[in-house]
């Protein structure tokens, strides 16, 4: 599907419109038009999670608590407080829960009842995390999905799956990749990709960053 | 309610397709359709518990061939309606025919945005009680199939498993979304195996925790 810059390329093209389309600019319209909504906010909340809240943030965090001990131990004590220190908070984070991958151990998170997600260190919601597909799977087949993600772990490997049905909010802290010993923050961060903090995929290998 | 928002356990929807960390919306629509509902949110005329349950009453077939955003599109129109912040005709006509009701609150402000996300709405309450269980409890999950809204999954119902966090005292979802107050309850995690939620086939290394209200746990005798 093409995603346009153009913020108001729908409006040029009324005729080839969605029926989605079409209803969420009615709605729109007639809530602008009744004072409800001010468009300007409208603007900058999706600037927000197009450029400022997105999976960066998390791999920020990541990132430090694969170089910072005692950041990591607060993280793992209090990870809203500790994800604040980066300056990430609030709506969809309030509660966080940071659940650490081993060796032995593989963390996978999931909402099978809606989309619940950590959006200050994530963003936004990929497709397939709110499709049937994965929602329906995660806690019955999580090996099955993560093969649909090229990955395969060894089956002695115990999956502990986190269905978000409350308000606690789960970040996936992965095993930091070996040979990355000497790397600074952003280069780590570079390495951990958005479905490694889900636990549908792993970080990246040195000399493979984004 | 069992409706087809319950999907856990659910077979034949296909394989998971991954998709990159970019582009964040696949349409222009999607992002109007996400600004529209957190600027509506934010005018404080209904708690989200509430908004996950209009949700969840869209008819099953519509709940599964909507995409995300249509689902919240469509419940927020419902819930709008509901409010008599709109009208059907309105709706129809795609502008406002009718004076708009006056609220309590002005909207949203670009300029209230980022304090706005950056708060959050936090979810705790103080405690009134003490916790009915602890880390290490045997508990199980009740039998129960309410039409209303509730966050226990219907493949967890029934269930034993072990208490393995005890989060706090939190708004309680099933009364809250009906318009009954609070009811602040303690959460608990509780760890089932995959063996008790899916049967002698499962995944032998599989353990599902899911977060669990204390009206909806019981204790098993040791």
């Amino acid at each position: 599907m093409n995603d346009h810059p153009d913020s108001h390329h729908d409006h040029e093209h009324g005729s080839e419109l969605s029926e989605a389309a079409l209803r969420v600019r009615a709605l729109e319209t007639i809530l602008t038009e009744k004072g409800y909504i001010d468009p300007a906010a409208l603007d900058v909340i999706i600037e927000t999670y197009e450029t400022k809240i997105g999976p960066r943030n998390g791999a920020r965090v990541v990132a430090r608590a694969w170089r910072d001990a005692d950041f990591k131990a607060r993280l793992m004590a209090d990870a809203t407080a500790a994800i604040a220190e980066l300056g990430y908070s609030g709506r969809q984070g309030e509660h966080m829960r940071v659940v650490e991958n081993t060796p032995v151990l593989h963390n996978m998170v999931v909402c099978t009842l809606c989309s619940c997600y950590p959006w200050p260190v994530l963003g936004l919601p990929p497709v397939w995390y709110k499709s049937t597909p994965y929602r329906s799977r995660a806690v019955i087949d999580p090996r099955g999905v993560l093969k649909d993600f090229g990955v395969e772990l060894p089956v002695t490997t115990r999956i502990r799956v986190w269905d978000s049905t409350a308000e606690m909010r789960y970040l996936v802290l992965p095993m930091r990749p070996s040979g990355t010993e000497g790397l600074g923050e952003e280069e780590l961060a570079a390495l951990v990709t958005r479905d490694s903090m889900i636990g549908t995929g792993l970080p990246l290998s040195e000399g493979r960053a984004r | 309610m069992n409706g087809a928002q319950d999907l856990g356990g659910m077979t034949g929807f296909g394989p998971v397709v991954p998709e990159p960390e970019t582009p964040v919306f696949h349409a222009e629509w999607e992002k109007r359709a996400l600004a529209i509902t957190l600027a509506c949110g934010a005018l404080g005329q209904w708690p989200g518990d509430r908004g996950r349950y209009v949700r969840e009453c869209l008819p099953p077939i519509e709940y599964l061939t909507s995409s995300y955003y249509e689902i919240w599109t469509k419940a927020l129109s419902q819930l709008l309606l509901a409010e008599g912040m709109i009208t059907p005709d309105e709706v129809a006509a795609g502008h406002m025919v009718h004076p708009a009701k006056v609220l309590n609150r002005l909207p949203l402000a670009a300029a209230q945005v980022a304090p706005l996300l950056a708060r959050g709405t936090p979810y705790d309450r103080p405690a009134t009680a003490p916790a009915r269980f602890k880390t290490g409890d045997r508990v199980r999950t009740l039998v129960m199939n309410p039409t209303t809204h509730t966050r226990l999954p219907r493949y967890a119902r029934g269930k034993t498993g072990l208490v393995t966090d005890v989060h706090g005292v939190f708004i309680f979802p099933d009364h809250n979304a009906h318009g009954k107050g609070e009811a602040p309850h303690w959460c608990y995690g509780v760890t089932f195996s995959g063996t008790e939620l899916w049967g002698a086939e499962s995944d032998p290394a599989l353990e599902v925790v899911i977060d669990c209200f204390e009206p909806y746990l019981e204790l098993c005798d040791a």
